[in-house]
């Protein structure tokens, strides 16, 4: 009986062993690799030049016909409209996934999906994100590489920020009063009224809002303490909601006042002008500031198109449909400069009325470790 | 008699208090729904979201992902419940009839997909799918043998509370003295007795299918619920329209679906 | 008589050709949960780097992941029971309907689909409905009575067990009703033939007969509602007070990168507590069945 069971486990153990290893190997891969004339794979291509030029690489992509973008929802910073104008002058057809991923989440995709044709080609990521998986991305320095601050991109082209924007706060102006300084938020006015876009453990955006709170509090960006503090007292003064704000809930009502990106804010104002009147302020003295990092998938399936997307983003075109959007493009100093801005778009950018604050990669550690240990405990 | 009566009289009145309260409970949340999709701007109420949603030709335009999703969510549907059905049905009363030392390890594993959370299964399942992937295509329909698996805690619960209140057993024993072979035991003997439990393991399943999320979107594959996701980035009081839309559209067809099979049931003698 | 193979069976020997017979079935969860579920256990004993470790394990002594566990435990338990309670009284409500008749039909199908309701919609509706500016909330503040007073509904105790319960009734009905249909009005009339009350019928007839599947059910309803993730964390997406959220936030935070493992540690906690509640359960069962001598 019992060498019986002993035997069955062990066929057990090395069925499962082996049924691991056969499910950790993966499937061969597919790879479709279109040459441009350059000679040069376009999976391998560092620049347009690689591939012999704009016009080689545009028909490099339309040979390959698709893109696989992620995460990138139409109302965040003006994808929607950068998408259909990609589609209309390329004539390729964009599928957006996941439009709720997070950039860890983005990693995980193109992860999972590895050598499948839906697999992302290209990532939109948060700072901390880009830096840790740069060893998933291919080198490409764009035609407009040299437009872009050196402070913001790779010198290699592995991850080139593209856009970024400064913590507000957005708010029904019909049913809350302007809220002049952050500290406002705790008057009885706001009860039940104040959401933040995410875990600040989790979510870039909530993080910049504790960021921004604990500026406005007289904190530091080596010391957030206080903005932890802030979120604290909102919570006992019963004016914090934990749910996630979505568009849904911003136009029904249910969270009437959001800390997110002003893009983000300035996108929901236009998206319900007739409906409600959303408006966007960043408060004075409190500017956080945050770019977000393009970057393309090594073992992207449709490499030719995942470039041309990139030139056509960091392209005058693409720039100045995410300042419509409400982003500040990272060419924009260049394009001020050459007069290529879209100048009343850029006239209608929120406020910001400060130094803006841009944290470095010490200072985020710094703050990570100080929200792993008190975020849960002060709002709980 | 009398006794009867009454009895059936304080039954009535508690099955119709039960049930109203109940369903009072139930739609509430759903008012919600309608309340926030019939808003005005301005005040009072409009059906424009709606008149917007059944506009089929421009809806067809302005989201096609929506009828991608729709028709890879019906496609879906009658596949897990097929596999379901087809695999859960034989083995459950194979385990009851052979293998009674079975049952404890089948209901362990029926039970398994339901303690992992969907986001963490995904990360065990995108290597089985590569090989899905390479093997089978790329297509949303592949996800069914996802869904199986994770319609199989239901689906088991269903079938056993169906199984246990007939004797298997002796109609089997019975059906096979009689000279019946397997296939006709199962068909047309022990189906049959289960119906209720099978349909609810099939409503089960239809449900779970039409509101799944999670591993369709992990995936980047398409689906209903993932279209609608889609679709509330864009406008939200139509996504919300289309959830509630989608959960109408699941409730006919469940309640066509309770009619399947009723037809031989009701010309069969009462048992005495 | 010949010897039944019932009876072979229950010996303990297994003939191989009974074993066929469940091969399909643990050939396909073998591959589609099996292979899974192995992936993540063995992957909550490796670190970032893919060597073995017990440190993900040891991780999960932290105070705020054993409060996430003890909170998703007590939730999952509470709604189980309630949800329990109220499906099987449905159940029963409908099932002294007339047979084939529409409101059978109707409860049944309402309750199909309103098992399977969840996610960021059903967090919306009920917001929607009893939230600060919910039409229910406002309705009721016209009338004198204020429910907005406090963010109760975002709490894990009070407004998810609301929430959690509006999928666990409707799951309890559909898979405890067929055990309830299968109580035959014959056995009512001997019970009361015999001199026995309504409470004598419950006690010792339909109670024992519907006691494993009650049971049963309520297994059901706890993993059902202990590993609910979508819905919880449109809900509340602060803080992580419950495990699932926890497991979510390890593989989804773009502020903290490398805790993967740790929230596959946390599933294998999940899977562990559940193979408890489930030893509990099969202890259960056997006395309760015991009673009709099956």
């Amino acid at each position: 009986m019992k060498t019986r069971m002993a035997r069955r486990s062990g066929v057990a153990a090395l069925a499962a062993v082996t049924l691991i290893g056969i499910a950790a190997c993966s499937p061969p891969a597919k790879t479709t690799d279109s040459a441009g004339t350059g000679g040069v794979k376009a999976s391998t291509a560092t620049s347009a030049q690689d591939l012999g030029g704009m016009t080689s690489l545009v028909d490099a992509a339309k040979k390959e016909g698709t893109l696989n973008v992620i995460a990138l929802p139409p109302d965040w910073a003006n994808y929607g409209e950068i998408i259909k104008g990609f589609q209309a002058k390329y004539g390729l057809k964009v599928n957006s996934a996941q439009p709720d991923a997070s950039s860890a989440d983005e990693i995980t995709a193109a992860k999972n999906l590895k050598g499948q044709s839906k697999a992302p080609d290209v990532f939109d990521l948060g700072g901390t994100v880009a830096s840790a998986n740069t060893a998933m991305f291919a080198p490409y320095k764009v035609t407009t590489f040299n437009d872009i601050p050196a402070l913001l991109k790779d010198a290699n082209g592995l991850g080139v920020s593209d856009y970024g924007g400064y913590m507000s706060i957005g708010y029904d102006s019909g049913k809350v009063p302007a809220p002049k300084t952050v500290a406002d938020l705790l008057k009885p006015a706001y009860k039940g009224k104040v959401a933040l876009n995410g875990d600040p453990t989790q979510a870039g955006a909530a993080f910049s809002g504790v960021v921004m709170a604990a500026l406005s509090q007289g904190g530091t960006a080596d010391d957030i303490s206080k903005g932890v503090a802030f979120f604290a007292s909102l919570k006992s003064a019963g004016n914090f909601l934990p749910v996630d704000p979505t568009p849904a809930t911003v136009e029904s009502g249910q969270t009437p006042v959001v800390f997110d990106w002003d893009y983000l804010n300035v996108a929901q104002g236009k998206k319900l002008t007739g409906k409600m009147s959303w408006k966007t302020v960043i408060p004075t003295g409190a500017v956080v500031g945050g770019y977000y990092v393009q970057a393309i998938n090594k073992d992207a399936p449709h490499p030719a198109a995942a470039r041309l997307w990139e030139e056509y983003l960091y392209s005058d075109e693409g720039q100045n449909l995410w300042l419509k959007g409400g982003a500040r493009p990272v060419r924009e100093k260049a394009m001020v400069a050459a007069g290529t801005i879209d100048k009343a778009a850029y006239a209608a950018l929120p406020k910001a009325v400060g130094t803006p604050v841009f944290l470095t990669k010490e200072q985020n550690n710094k703050a990570n470790a100080y929200l792993t240990a008190n975020w849960a405990k002060a709002i709980g | 008699m009398k006794l009867r009566a009454a009895r059936r009289r304080k039954q009535t009145i508690f099955r119709r208090v039960v049930v109203g309260l109940i369903s009072l409970f139930f739609a509430l949340p759903l008012l919600g729904m309608v309340e926030f999709t019939t808003r005005a701007p301005g005040g009072g109420r409009t059906l424009d979201t709606w008149a917007t949603l059944f506009d089929l030709g421009a809806m067809d335009q302005d989201y096609p992902e929506l009828k991608a999703g729709i028709l890879a969510s019906a496609g879906l549907t009658v596949l897990t419940v097929a596999i379901m059905l087809v695999m859960l049905v034989p083995t459950m009363t194979w385990v009851r009839l052979r293998l009674p030392g079975m049952r404890r390890l089948v209901e362990f594993i029926c039970l398994l997909p339901l303690t992992i959370p969907a986001i963490v299964l995904v990360v065990g399942l995108a290597p089985v799918y590569a090989w899905v992937a390479y093997l089978l295509g790329e297509s949303s329909l592949w996800l069914a043998f996802a869904y199986v698996v994770l319609v199989l805690p239901y689906a088991y619960r269903a079938l056993d509370a169906g199984l246990s209140a007939i004797d298997v057993k002796t109609l089997a024993e019975a059906a096979r003295s009689l000279g019946a072979g397997w296939p006709t035991v199962m068909w047309r003997i022990i189906l049959p007795n289960v119906r209720t439990a099978v349909l609810s393991a099939a409503f089960l399943s239809v449900a779970l299918v039409l509101g799944e999320f999670t591993i369709a979107s992990l995936f980047s594959r398409d689906n209903l619920q993932v279209a609608i996701n889609l679709l509330s980035k864009r406008d939200a009081s139509l996504a919300i329209a289309a959830a509630l839309a989608a959960l109408i559209l699941a409730f006919v067809v469940l309640l066509a679906m309770s009619f399947v099979g009723t037809g031989r049931r009701s010309q069969r003698p009462e048992e005495n | 008589m010949a010897e039944s193979p019932t009876t072979r069976a229950s010996t303990g020997r297994k003939p191989v050709g009974a074993l066929l017979g469940v091969v399909p079935f643990f050939a396909y969860t073998t591959i589609f949960l099996g292979i899974p579920t192995l992936i993540v256990v063995v992957g909550a004993f490796l670190d970032g780097s893919g060597r073995p470790t017990l440190g993900n394990l040891s991780a999960l002594a932290q105070p705020q992941i054993v409060s996430a566990f003890v909170h998703s435990t007590v939730l999952s338990a509470v709604t189980a029971v309630l949800g329990a309670v109220f499906g099987a009284l449905l159940a029963y409500a409908v099932s002294t309907a007339r047979e084939g008749g529409l409101m059978r039909r109707l409860v049944a199908s309402l309750c199909g689909v309103l098992a399977q309701f969840g996610g960021v919609t059903l967090a919306f509706a009920f917001v929607a409905t009893v939230g600060f500016q919910g039409f229910l909330t406002l309705w009721l503040q016209k009338v004198g009575i204020d429910l907005a007073g406090s963010t109760w509904l975002f709490e894990p105790t009070k407004g998810l067990i609301l929430v959690y319960t509006y999928f666990q009734i409707p799951l309890m009905l559909i898979v405890f009703l067929p055990a309830v249909e299968g109580l035959r009005p014959q056995w009512r009339e001997a019970a009361e033939s015999l001199g026995g009350s309504t409470w004598n019928y419950w006690r010792h007839v339909a109670g024992p007969i519907l006691a494993p599947s009650f049971i049963g059910a309520i297994l059901l309803l706890f993993t059902n509602a202990f590993s609910a993730y979508a819905t919880a964390k449109a809900l509340i997406s602060q803080g992580s007070p419950i495990t699932p959220l926890q497991i979510g936030g390890t593989l989804s935070s773009e502020v903290i990168l490398g805790q993967e493992n740790i929230g596959k540690a946390m599933a294998l906690g999940m899977v562990a507590i559940v193979a408890v509640i489930m030893t509990l359960y099969a202890v259960l069962e056997r006395r309760t069945t015991r009673w009709l001598g099956r």
